[in-house]
């Protein structure tokens, strides 16, 4: 074991240590905004080719939300996954997103999604639902990053 | 419902959030780190790899690629990253133990270490499976967060109990050798400590005792200068965590803790609160607390000399053969000097001289990270815990029930809180005060508890990150009818 050895070795554990840390930044990245493109791209190329089904219709770019967060409010911090399914938002236990706010109703609003964009519709509430100053009073789309207030809650569908 | 993949076309399928596979590849990853840490130990000692390197790496790999499978069957949805970040600080202190007791007092392989004995590092690593072995433990044993608050009472007392315990017992049962603190309790040849669980135990209660009384804490009471302030009354919990604090301080001379133990209670008050003044009033408190102690009590006066003039003549000598009676500061001096001489990239692992500072395998084994890593190692290993820290307060923010979400926020500040008080206090950033550093520090009790908070953590994570349960009713059968 020369100098020259032990040097190199002494850097490659530092590189390695280093390696593991930047290794845990990356799942932690992935944890926050999901796997980057390529790699999303991939196993759906795997499951449309071999039935040789028709391409699915174009899913929409950069541009479909990915999950709803809560910027403000009790709740601020929490986010939800989006799917195909509605997301119902109040106090209710069964609402999807359940809200310790008492300026919201048992069953407040609710998100949907239609034709690739997901709407706003107040379910009656109390207070109101607003989206950016507007007041919900029918099914509106709803832009990406533009707020949802709730009583004191404020959501956000984000990509 | 939203994390399970959907096949619609218009919404892309959301990640899915269980990430086993990630964590087993992070594992796999933090045990080839520590195996080259070994070897590395055992080229820089003797230029050859060490004859010990299979038994105690695999042995340490079977422990934990054990607890990984225990997580996959008991918290399929946890945080990928929690387990192997522990896993990996756990080994480089087993790997540091070994390479400090190799060396021997003073390099003499020859001659032993008193507090640190020939088979330290066997004794280390069955701690650490004793420690997982607690981790999946209490992973089967707590299936949900809140079913420790129905014992928010019960584990209080119990936690209050062994953090008085060490000041009540004689002091050949309570003190450590030397130090005049008294903070464990022997038994037979083993010794615990029994603070490091008290603090586990403290945060369950402090969690179930804060989600009941938060809203009386932050609501009312009257705004003076731009401050909330909280009622009279309600302030008396913070008044008897601050005496019970201070009597830790002066009966058990242990600052460490009782800093540990009132920071974790006000930084819990305001994670509940959310109000400023209750951090102001905490941090006044505690300074207003610790200089008067360190006026009346002289132990407690010597750490703030130390502190503030560590190079004096009259601190710094000590006599090699008498390590142990050595004048105040020789102990932080030494460290300071071996992170020196680590500079930058360090000396290399098995070519530093970290044996010099007294109680380097527990108190100081940052310094030693320090000498022979250099900087930048030790940033490395800092991140690490900045990490598993961030991972605890995430899993904290995820959590959707005030008492799992105030748990987990308290115990990954508890960690945090830890790991500076120790860094900071070797570094001289702050008075030094001796608790351990999590997973890296020579001791059974220390590992066993860190293993114990991370599971809490896991367990958190994996009740923050599971999937809500799908609807039994199909969405198209619902009608809603209007008026």
């Amino acid at each position: 074991m020369n100098a020259l050895e032990l040097t190199l070795i002494k850097l490659a554990f530092l590189a390695v240590l280093w390696l593991f840390v930047i290794a845990a930044v990356g799942v932690v990245r992935t944890d926050l905004f999901g796997p980057t493109a390529r790699r999303r791209a991939a196993p759906q190329r795997s499951r449309v080719t071999p039935t040789a089904r028709p391409p699915k219709p174009a899913r929409p770019g950069r541009a479909a939300p990915q999950l709803l967060l809560v910027t403000a409010g009790t709740l601020a911090g929490t986010s939800l996954g989006l799917s195909d399914q509605q997301i119902t938002i109040g106090r209710a236990n069964d609402a999807t997103l359940v809200l310790t706010d008492d300026y919201a109703s048992t069953r407040h609003a609710r998100l949907f999604p239609q034709d690739g964009q997901w709407l706003v519709e107040d379910l009656g509430s109390t207070n109101g639902t607003y989206l950016d100053r507007q007041k919900v009073t029918h099914p509106t789309p709803v832009p990406v990053g533009v707020p949802i207030r709730i009583g004191k809650t404020v959501l956000e569908l984000r990509r | 419902m939203s994390a399970f993949p959907s096949t619609a076309p218009a919404v892309r399928a959301p990640l899915p959030r269980g990430r086993r596979g990630t964590e087993l590849i992070m594992l796999c990853f933090a045990l080839v780190i520590v195996a080259f840490a070994y070897a590395s130990v055992g080229f820089g000692l003797n230029g050859k790899l060490p004859s010990s390197l299979p038994l105690y790496v695999l042995g340490y790999a079977v422990v934990v690629f054990a607890a990984h499978f225990a997580v996959r069957w008991l918290a399929p949805w946890a945080d990928p990253l929690m387990l192997p970040l522990a896993a990996l600080l756990n080994g480089l202190g087993i790997v540091m133990l070994y390479r400090l007791q190799e060396s021997g007092r003073n390099g003499n392989p020859g001659q032993v270490i008193s507090t640190l004995s020939s088979s330290a590092t066997m004794l280390q690593v069955v701690y650490s499976a004793l420690g997982i072995a607690v981790f999946v433990g209490l992973l089967a044993l707590i299936r949900e967060p809140r079913v420790l608050q129905r014992y928010t009472y019960t584990l209080g007392t119990i936690g209050l109990v062994l953090l008085a315990l060490p000041a009540l017992l004689p002091d050949r049962f309570s003190e450590v050798p030397g130090t005049g603190a008294k903070i464990q309790i022997a038994v037979g040849g083993f010794t615990v400590q029994p603070e490091e669980f008290a603090k586990l135990l403290l945060a369950v209660f402090f969690a179930g005792y804060l989600v009941g009384k938060r809203d009386v804490l932050a609501l009312a009471g009257r705004r003076v200068l731009g401050i909330d302030l909280p009622r009279a009354r309600d302030l008396g919990p913070v008044l008897v965590a601050w005496a019970a604090s201070l009597l830790v301080l002066i009966f058990e001379s242990d600052i460490g803790t009782s800093a540990l133990f009132f920071g974790l209670f006000i930084a819990m008050l305001y994670i509940a609160t959310q109000r400023t003044s209750w951090l102001l009033i905490g941090i006044l408190l505690f300074l207003f607390g610790a200089l008067v102690t360190a006026a009346l009590f002289s132990h407690v006066g010597a750490r703030f000399t130390v502190w503030l003039h560590p190079f004096t003549r009259a601190n710094i000598y000590c006599n090699p053969a008498t390590q142990l009676h050595c004048v105040p500061s020789y102990q932080t001096v030494q460290g300071l000097y071996g992170l020196g001489f680590g500079g930058i990239f360090g000396t290399g692992l098995g070519h530093g001289e970290p044996f010099y500072t007294p109680l380097v395998q527990s108190d100081f084994i940052v310094t030693a990270f320090g000498e022979e890593l250099g900087l930048v190692g030790l940033m490395a290993i800092l991140l690490i815990f900045g990490l598993l820290v961030q991972r605890g307060l995430r899993a904290a923010l995820g959590v959707k029930d005030p008492f799992a979400k105030l748990l987990a926020g308290g115990l990954a500040f508890v960690l945090a809180l830890q790991v500076f008080v120790i860094v900071g206090g070797v570094t001289r950033l702050i008075p030094l005060t001796g608790i351990t550093t999590p997973f890296l520090s020579q001791g059974g009790s220390s590992l066993i508890a860190s293993w114990a908070l991370v599971a809490v953590l896991v367990r958190v994570s994996d009740t923050a990150r599971r999937p809500a349960p799908q609807p039994i009713q199909d969405e198209g059968m619902t009608q809603v009818v209007r008026a």
